[in-house]
């Protein structure tokens, strides 16, 4: 069969087609009409596809027909420093994107887990969202628009470029955190900043609770942070936690506010980081949520994470675990089964806190599904969705547990 | 005036619609119908077929499953604030107007929260959260008269979302019903969407997808310092391009506004008046808040940039009066221009900052060419243009020309990169302009998504998609 589909791939999709080490047929398209074509003729012919993008987040693991590999898609198309937007494709891996902007004096503040060598599309189908998220908000904060091809072959425009809009549904949304269930994002208009002027980047350790304190008491002064991230002993190797709080803006601005934060801590001494330091701090955190074959997130408020964190501590232990203190929301990752999954979203679902799987091999997703039991009356909803945008169910996700 | 829309609801719905709500909350005669007959865009009027008024979930619901059952077109309506006739019912469509769903349900100041029912009126819930050092960041000028649920349909803006953002960055859960009367609970209190972001999809869906019953919002703390600046121009150019020094600077603004001469004028000529410089060319209006160093800080460079754009002075509210005046000219600009003619027509459309100072030079040609009063007041920090047209809409060649001013505008701004509308929806004023901004694939997949909420299309009908220009799309099964 694969022979077949070998050959039918070579002759529709107009790029490189190859066997792939397991003899499923990859496909490597640079344009959004190759991807269309394939996929359209996928869903006439009932195959199924697994899209990958570096392959270096979600393993490459899940049953399909053939692979659609977004690495030819992988050019910044525009960068407008003016009015703070790009273009970009979603092949495109983070550090390709940091470096085109760099070179217009810009950012996307996007920190997700596993770094850099990700590509676009695989943070916006997971909306892995890192510490930065504290100030910049969630990965759908950054996106103005996209460009998507739906499983049966229809390359579908939304949103602009625009920094405001709202013309027509915002299916932007559905997109970034869909796991690939509603289409190939194939393209991105971005919402990017400036290169702040300064920043800078402190660090506590000491207990946990110690920790949590100091985080509460930063909130409760309102201090202007970018980042305020608290990290397990396990996470950064050590044998204390560590809470890492970043200021970005004006010089005379950044320096004021991590004095206020020296000034309001009690109990505990922040360290400051040069910027090599800090850099390779931020990428250890980043790297870590790799050392274990299962990411998890908790979608739990500041407030709400102290009593999260303990009960995770109690039933699977704390391993490497990140909470963002000020935005909210904690990653867990590490090795569960399946059944502590289904117990904890039992009992966080309690305390209506979502616990999403960001990262697992296939049949721990198949499993369980990405988000579990959804809340009343969506279930329909997004099923439907999912048959809007792939009526044949073309691309392989696990967006729905099956057992 | 609308034509009188003389049909009528046959009296079996009338009467099972009185029994949910309570027959004095329906209103049938022509002439309890007719205050309903239009939004705040005053080109668009047609009278609901009947408007009935629930005051609770229970009643909403019911009401949805009888006109379900009864295959009944229905409009959801708020304050009837909107600019895009987005609130209007024609045909045989029911109007619901949810004004007297207005409960705060809960305030969390510890989590950060407010739940509300869709008939408060956005200010109303500032008001209510101020006392615990938050706020309800999404401002729309109208904030003192709209609803948080009419917010929710249009994802509203306002001046300040340059820095906080517009209404889908605030809402975090909402509790929906569809228009088969089933439930929904999107998203989580906590921000996570529990599945794919239906909370981020059904918000901006102008009322097409189903109605809100209970929306769970983000309050953020008010600032600890706020700093005002005004600064006047003798030339448009010189102000917008300080605009783009300054977010190009990565500075972001709580608000960066503009006027230009037309409106200055209008203002300062109404009880309105601020103090803005009549002979300037445009003014803007630059807020900057946060932790107090940053704001210092930033406030110091604002200065510089202003001053290198050739600024001819710039003022700094010192007091938190002096600020309140500065600002009661921008958000009652558009009231203050209703001394100019009887009718105005607030337009709405984005460009990216960079075109500015093109964009606005090519709106007062277009105003030229028809020999209309254009007044620009707008969100200049995030290209969301407000060209204001004067006219009487009783002068029905003037109105044709206003017609076709809007039409080259929203022309013109797409040419540059633009969105034709940033804030004020689609609705039925916009409905024609979507092809240029959308291929018909895409519309067609807008057709499916509603129906996925909708499949026999009776929420809020005939709004934000052209049909015909729809590829493939097909009626009901």
């Amino acid at each position: 069969m694969s022979v077949s589909i070998l050959e039918s791939l070579r002759s529709i999709a107009k790029s490189a087609v190859i066997s792939g080490p397991d003899g499923v047929p990859v496909v490597r398209p640079d344009s959004a009409e190759a991807i269309a074509a394939v996929l359209g003729h996928a869903s006439e012919q009932g195959w199924r596809a697994r899209v990958e993008g570096r392959g270096s987040w979600m393993p490459t693991d899940a049953p399909a027909d053939f692979v659609i590999r977004t690495g030819g898609l992988d050019r910044v198309v525009s960068v407008a420093p003016a009015d703070l937007v790009a273009t970009v494709q979603a092949g495109a891996t983070l550090e390709t994107i940091d470096q085109s902007l760099a070179a217009h004096r810009c950012w996307l503040p996007i920190d997700p887990p596993g770094g850099d060598s990700r590509s676009l599309g695989s943070v916006l189908a997971t909306a892995t969202a890192g510490p930065l998220r504290h100030r910049f908000g969630p990965v759908k904060d950054h996106v103005l628009g996209t460009t998507v091809v739906t499983g049966d072959g229809r390359i579908v425009k939304a949103g602009g470029i625009v920094v405001k809009n709202v013309a027509g549904y915002d299916l932007t949304k559905i997109q970034i955190g869909g796991f690939g269930a509603f289409g190939v994002v194939v393209e991105a208009n971005l919402r990017v900043r400036a290169v702040p002027a300064a920043r800078a980047l402190v660090v506590a350790t000491g207990t946990l609770d110690l920790l949590l304190d100091q985080a509460r008491l930063l909130r409760e002064a309102a201090i202007d942070l970018a980042s305020l991230e608290l990290c397990s002993p396990t996470l950064l190797g050590g044998d204390r936690w560590t809470l890492i709080v970043q200021a970005t803006g004006t010089a005379p601005g950044v320096a004021a506010e991590i004095d206020r934060v020296r000034s309001v801590a009690s109990g505990a001494s922040f360290e400051g980081l040069g910027p090599g330091q800090a850099s390779r701090l931020n990428r250890a955190v980043a790297q870590a949520a790799l050392d274990g074959p299962v990411s998890l997130r908790a979608g739990v408020l500041a407030a709400g994470t102290p009593d999260l964190v303990d009960t995770l501590g109690e039933t699977i232990g704390h391993r490497r675990l990140s909470a963002s203190l000020g935005a909210g929301g904690v990653r867990w990752v590490g090795n569960p089964t399946e059944a502590h999954v289904r117990a904890l979203r039992h009992r966080f679902a309690e305390r209506e806190v979502p616990l999403t799987l960001e990262r697992a091999p296939w049949a721990f997703r198949r499993a369980v599904g990405h988000f579990g039991a959804f809340r009343e009356g969506v279930r329909p909803i997004a099923a439907r969705l999912r048959s809007t945008f792939d009526p044949k169910h073309v691309l392989v996700s696990a967006i729905e547990a099956t057992e | 005036m609308a034509p009188a829309n003389t049909d009528r609801p046959d009296p079996g719905l009338l009467a099972a619609l009185g029994a949910i709500v309570g027959p004095k909350w329906v209103r049938s005669h022509l002439t309890e119908r007719r205050p309903f007959e239009a939004d705040g865009l005053p080109t668009h009027a047609s009278v609901p077929m009947a408007v009935v008024l629930p005051s609770s979930r229970e009643q909403v619901i019911a009401v949805l499953k009888l006109l379900a059952e009864r295959n009944v077109p229905w409009v959801a309506r708020g304050a009837g604030t909107g600019l895009s006739g987005g609130a209007l019912a024609g045909g045989n469509a029911v109007l619901i107007p949810l004004t007297r769903m207005n409960r705060i349900l809960s305030i969390d100041p510890v989590r950060q929260r407010a739940v509300i029912e869709p008939g408060v009126v956005n200010a109303r819930l500032s008001d209510a959260a101020a006392p615990f050092g938050l706020q309800y960041a999404p401002d729309p000028s109208s904030q003192t008269a709209c609803t948080i649920g009419g917010n929710v349909a249009e994802n509203a803006g306002g001046p300040h979302c340059l820095k906080y953002g517009t209404t889908t960055n605030h809402v975090v859960a909402l509790e929906a019903v569809l228009p088969d009367g089933s439930l929904a609970r999107l998203g989580s209190p906590h921000g996570e969407p529990w599945g794919p972001d239906l909370v981020g999809l059904f918000v901006g869906s102008e009322g097409m997808f189903g109605i809100a019953l209970e929306i769970t919002v983000r309050l953020v703390p008010l600032p600890t310092t706020i700093r005002t600046l005004l600064a006047d121009f003798a030339t448009v150019r010189d102000a917008t391009e300080a605009v783009g020094s300054i977010v190009a600077a990565g500075i972001v603004p709580a608000a960066l506004e503009m006027m230009d001469q037309a409106c200055i004028a209008a203002v300062e000529a109404s009880i309105y008046a601020a103090g803005y410089p009549t002979d300037a060319a445009a003014v803007l209006l630059v807020e900057l808040d946060g932790a107090t160093a940053s704001v210092e800080a930033e406030a110091a460079l604002v200065h510089e940039l202003l001053r290198a754009h050739r600024a001819r002075g710039v003022r700094s509210a010192e007091t938190a009066t002096d600020r309140a005046r500065l600002w009661q000219g921008r958000k009652k600009a558009f009231g203050a221009m209703g001394r100019v003619a009887p009718d105005l027509v607030v337009q709405d459309a984005v460009v990216p900052r960079s075109s500015l100072p093109s964009i606005l030079e090519t709106i007062g040609t277009i105003g030229r060419k028809y020999r209309l009063t254009v007044c620009n007041v707008f969100h200049a920090g995030d290209g969301n243009l407000h060209p204001n047209i004067c006219y009487d809409r009783r002068d029905s060649a003037l109105a044709d020309r206003v017609a076709r001013a809007s039409a080259e505008i929203m022309e013109a701004c797409v040419a540059a990169g633009g969105s034709i509308t940033g804030e004020h929806g689609v609705g039925a004023d916009k409905i024609d302009y979507m092809p240029m901004i959308f291929d018909s694939t895409s519309l067609a997949m807008m057709c499916d998504v509603r129906r996925v909420f909708d499949p026999a299309n009776r929420a809020n009908p005939n709004k934000v998609i052209p049909i015909h220009a729809c590829r493939e799309w097909r009626e009901p099964q």
